[in-house]
């Protein structure tokens, strides 16, 4: 993965920098000794490592302004940092910038059930907002299956969904407002407790910018009260195509469930391993969840399963207690995890019609075999956002670049069948070079047009989204300003 | 104009600046100058695919036509999409380009979201010219920034939108409503918060006519269960009648306030309903959507002044109120839309700036 060359003269600056940052900061909060900037090297996209100039930890929106200030005065790129999760370079360093880490703010501000919503600091994970409000009944919607690990600051930067989102919507459908700071430290508040925007939705085009707008600080978060009740059933089927079909028929008979999750062979025996949920072995399991009352839940999943019976399942189960869902949603949940227990993986995040699931996963098995690396899907079938997991050997020479060339294949067929490159990840780097494959350069054009209002310097995570080619001439131009 | 590129055509060419006409419903906004870009051509479905929920259509399309056709696989546009004509006195039919670039989302919003969360791609025409797409049709897209949010609600002020996708939901098989009359606004938010906070998904939470209306969707089943536990729920807060005819569409188009010469559409968080209420002076007529966060204000007389100081009551309670409708002159002499704070309004400008550099879409409109 080619990076842009580290700025000499940013390097030679580091010592005038350090001091700088230093004055605003605590001391334990400038990170300079290279032993220990190396902790940010990567994210969860770990084939990609590369340690920091400095790493800063502020704890007040005050501090990350100053910060701010200072390296746009003094030209230093700066890269956002959650809790580092990301499994698209997000959050990757590059050699001569300041990392830039939310994870001392973490408080929640203010909780209002009337007006059902929390203000909280971005450093918190997605877990703990719920974790905040749920013991008078409410949760924050999207779940992630980082949750306990991730913060809000990157599921607002990535625009993140979750298991859930069939129903509740993904970050951006619930997120109310953000505290900005621009790279020039400008601090600018936008939303808030009431909803939608009065003039630009600005707060539409922050989520989901991959922090190269500004750094958010704060976030206003709708939550819910949590329902009465909630059961999923698994379905198994002989082949993936029955599955698609069945899923298609829960869609158009009006029932909406809240998950509905697809995993195949590779995933389930993995996935079994870890969490012993007794999922059925079977050529393509669903995971279907609703919602609601006892009633209620009973009267859908009554309408879900005969769906599922015209589809001759080789398998049909309701979980019989809250103990069985809690370890069927964990294995779903785990499935990353449990992967990498046995393979060094790359995750692909495209999306695509639901109508061609059948088709795509035809050819993704096909080129399994041209490529000789074996791929388990796991996915959220309702919404069409595939997640194969194409496994790899790191220590292999080569194989890397074998798995990547697949991917891209991969995600180049998600776009030509209706679809896109990433559904929830975001582009980072793992996928900012194949974005000329979903959009012509008078749409990249208008999207940089925005980076250009927010930080004209293009200093804020720089060599992210939009590939290098592609960025050049505006990261030099803005370089040569100085 | 037919076709995007006649679109494209007429933007390059244009002297000077133009007025983006969809069904011509909405006279709102400061009045814009300049000669009529008619885009009601650019009409028809283009793709629609019941088992993926996703529907594509050129912007000039008919909100009628969309529904008709998603009444037909028994779907529909969740966010509910309101129809000024009754209220602004106009006629012509409203267009889902007209929709996305207002944002327009009736009661439904609070529970499924606003038409912005329904957009799920666009293609539009920028002020210099360009065609853009940004989004797609599928239901999960981060690829890149999201510019189909940032077309949302830009009153066509950034391009002219050309197609749009949305994602639809499956229509209810039965829906109800609860009906709690003559409550004073703070009562009535005290009935809607309660009932928006508990687990019985509540699809419309208004104040109109004096009455809370709460609105519940589903299986018929579902739907009875919920009304009697809301109803159990709620019983302190007055006396529940369950009434299956209400019509939301009175809420959604504010058909309470149709006759007023001028009406206000105030965003604050709920709570804040019935202090936007009592700041108007007497003779005003209000009603709450939104569980009381969406008010919708009207009276005969007013000025520039009485519009200054609803605007200012809001920005200290946080949130925004739109002139939408007033005569022309009062139009022409205020900020319709409420102003922002610098920092907002800086980068709103500069983003004007780069979509439509010479300032001839929609000129004004939003902004001066
Ligand atoms: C096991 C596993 C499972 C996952 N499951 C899901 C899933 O189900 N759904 C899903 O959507 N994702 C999933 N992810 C991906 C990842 O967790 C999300 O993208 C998450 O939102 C990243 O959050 P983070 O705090 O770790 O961000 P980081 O990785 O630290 O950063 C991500 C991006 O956010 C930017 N950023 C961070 N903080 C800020 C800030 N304060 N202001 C502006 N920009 C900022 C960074 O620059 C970077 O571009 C998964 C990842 C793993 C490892």
């Amino acid at each position: 993965m080619e990076m842009p060359i580290p700025d000499p003269d940013v390097l030679a600056r580091k010592a005038r920098v350090v001091s700088r940052l230093r004055e605003v900061l605590p001391a334990d909060a400038v990170i300079d000794d290279p032993a220990e900037t190396r902790a940010y090297e990567c994210d969860a996209l770990t084939a990609y490592r590369c340690p920091p100039m400095v790493a800063v930890l502020p704890s007040t929106t005050a501090e990350v302004s100053e910060v701010l200030a200072i390296c746009h005065a003094e030209g230093v790129p700066v890269v956002p940092r959650g809790s580092g999760t990301s499994l698209a370079g997000g959050a990757l360093p590059t050699a001569d910038c300041v990392i830039l880490g939310v994870a001392r703010m973490n408080d929640v501000l203010e909780t209002d059930y009337d007006n059902r919503f929390v203000r909280v600091q971005t450093g918190r994970t997605n877990l703990s907002v719920t974790g905040a409000v749920e013991s008078d009944g409410f949760f924050y919607a999207p779940d992630p299956s980082s949750q306990l690990a991730c913060a809000i600051a990157g599921n607002i930067a990535m625009n993140s969904g979750g298991a859930h989102c069939l129903k509740y919507g993904v970050t951006t459908n619930n997120l109310m407002g953000v505290t900005l700071v621009q790279m020039d430290g400008t601090v600018v508040e936008i939303g808030g407790a009431h909803l939608d925007s009065g003039g630009l939705d600005l707060l539409g085009v922050i989520c989901g910018s991959e922090g190269q707008l500004g750094v958010v600080t704060e976030a206003t978060l709708r939550i819910l009260h949590k329902p009465e009740g909630a059961r999923p059933v698994l379905m198994g089927f002989d082949s993936a195509e029955i599955a698609g079909a069945c899923v298609a028929d829960i869609i158009k008979a009006g029932v909406l469930p809240v998950a509905i999750e697809f995993m195949d062979k590779m995933l389930i025996e993995v996935c079994e391993d870890f969490a012993k949920a007794d999922y059925p072995m079977c050529e393509a399991l669903l995971i279907v969840e609703v919602e609601g009352s006892e009633a209620e839940i009973n009267d859908q999943l009554a309408l879900i399963t005969e769906i599922a019976k015209r589809h001759n399942p080789v398998a049909l189960r309701e979980s019989a207690s809250a103990e069985e869902s809690q370890r069927i949603w964990a294995g779903r949940k785990a499935a990353f995890s449990a992967i990498g227990r046995v393979s060094d993986y790359m995750c692909l995040d495209g999306t695509i019609p639901v109508s061609e699931l059948p088709y795509v996963l035809r050819r993704i098995g096909e080129m399994s075999k041209e490529y000789g690396l074996p791929v388990g899907n796991v996915f959220h079938a309702g919404d069409g956002n595939m997640h194969p997991l194409i496994c790899y050997d790191a220590n292999k020479p080569g194989d890397l670049e074998i798995c990547e060339e697949f991917g891209a294949e991969v995600l180049k067929l998600c776009v030509e069948v209706g679809g896109c490159l990433t559904g929830e990840h975001g582009v980072g780097i793992e996928k900012r070079d194949l974005m000329t494959y979903q959009y012509a350069p008078s749409d990249l054009e208008a999207q940089m047009a925005i980076k250009d209002v927010f930080d004209a310097k293009w200093l804020l995570n720089p060599a992210k989204v939009f590939p290098l080619s592609v960025s050049e001439t505006r990261r030099k131009t803005a370089i040569a300003a100085e | 104009m037919n076709t995007e590129s006649e679109v494209a055509e007429a933007v390059k060419a244009a002297k000077g600046p133009l007025i983006i006409k969809g069904g011509g419903t909405r006279s709102v906004g400061r009045p814009a100058q300049g000669d009529l870009l008619d885009v009601s051509g650019l009409s028809g479905v283009t793709l629609y695919e019941p088992g993926a929920l996703t529907l594509v259509a050129k912007a000039g399309t008919p909100v009628a036509e969309i529904e008709a056709k998603l009444a037909e696989e028994n779907q529909r546009l969740a966010f509910e999409p309101y129809d000024l004509t009754g209220l602004l006195g106009t006629s012509g039919a409203t267009t889902i380009g007209g929709v996305i670039a207002t944002n327009a989302s009736g009661p439904r919003r609070i529970q499924a979201g606003a038409a912005r969360d329904f957009a799920l791609g666009v293609r539009f025409v920028d002020g210099a010219g360009n065609v853009v797409k940004n989004g797609g049709r599928v239901m999960k897209n981060v690829t890149g920034y999201d510019l189909v949010k940032l077309m949302s609600g830009s009153w066509g002020t950034l391009g002219v939108l050309t197609e749009v996708s949305l994602k639809v939901l499956p229509a209810v098989e039965a829906s109800t409503t609860l009906v709690i009359a003559d409550l004073a606004p703070a009562q009535a938010i005290a009935a809607m918060s309660a009932a928006l906070g508990s687990p019985y998904e509540v699809s419309g939470a208004a104040w109109i006519d004096g009455a809370v209306w709460l609105r519940l969707e589903g299986f018929a089943n579902s739907v009875d269960y919920r009304a009697d536990a809301l109803s159990t729920l709620l019983a302190s807060h007055g006396e529940i009648v369950r009434s299956d005819n209400c019509d939301w569409t009175r809420v959604r188009d504010a058909v309470p306030l149709h006759d007023c010469a001028h009406v206000w559409r105030i965003s604050v968080k709920p709570g804040d309903g019935p202090a936007v209420i009592a700041a108007l002076p007497d003779g005003s007529h209000s009603m709450m959507d939104w569980g009381g966060g969406l008010i919708w204000a009207g009276r005969d007389a007013a000025d520039a002044s009485l519009h200054a100081q609803i605007q200012s009551t809001v920005a200290g309670l946080g949130g925004h109120a739109t002139l939408i409708k007033a005569p022309e002159t009062l139009r022409a002499s205020v900020s319709v839309f409420q102003p922002e704070s610098t920092g907002v309004a800086s980068l709103s400008a500069a983003l004007r700036a780069r979509f439509d550099p010479r300032g001839i879409l929609n000129a004004g409109l939003m902004a001066a």
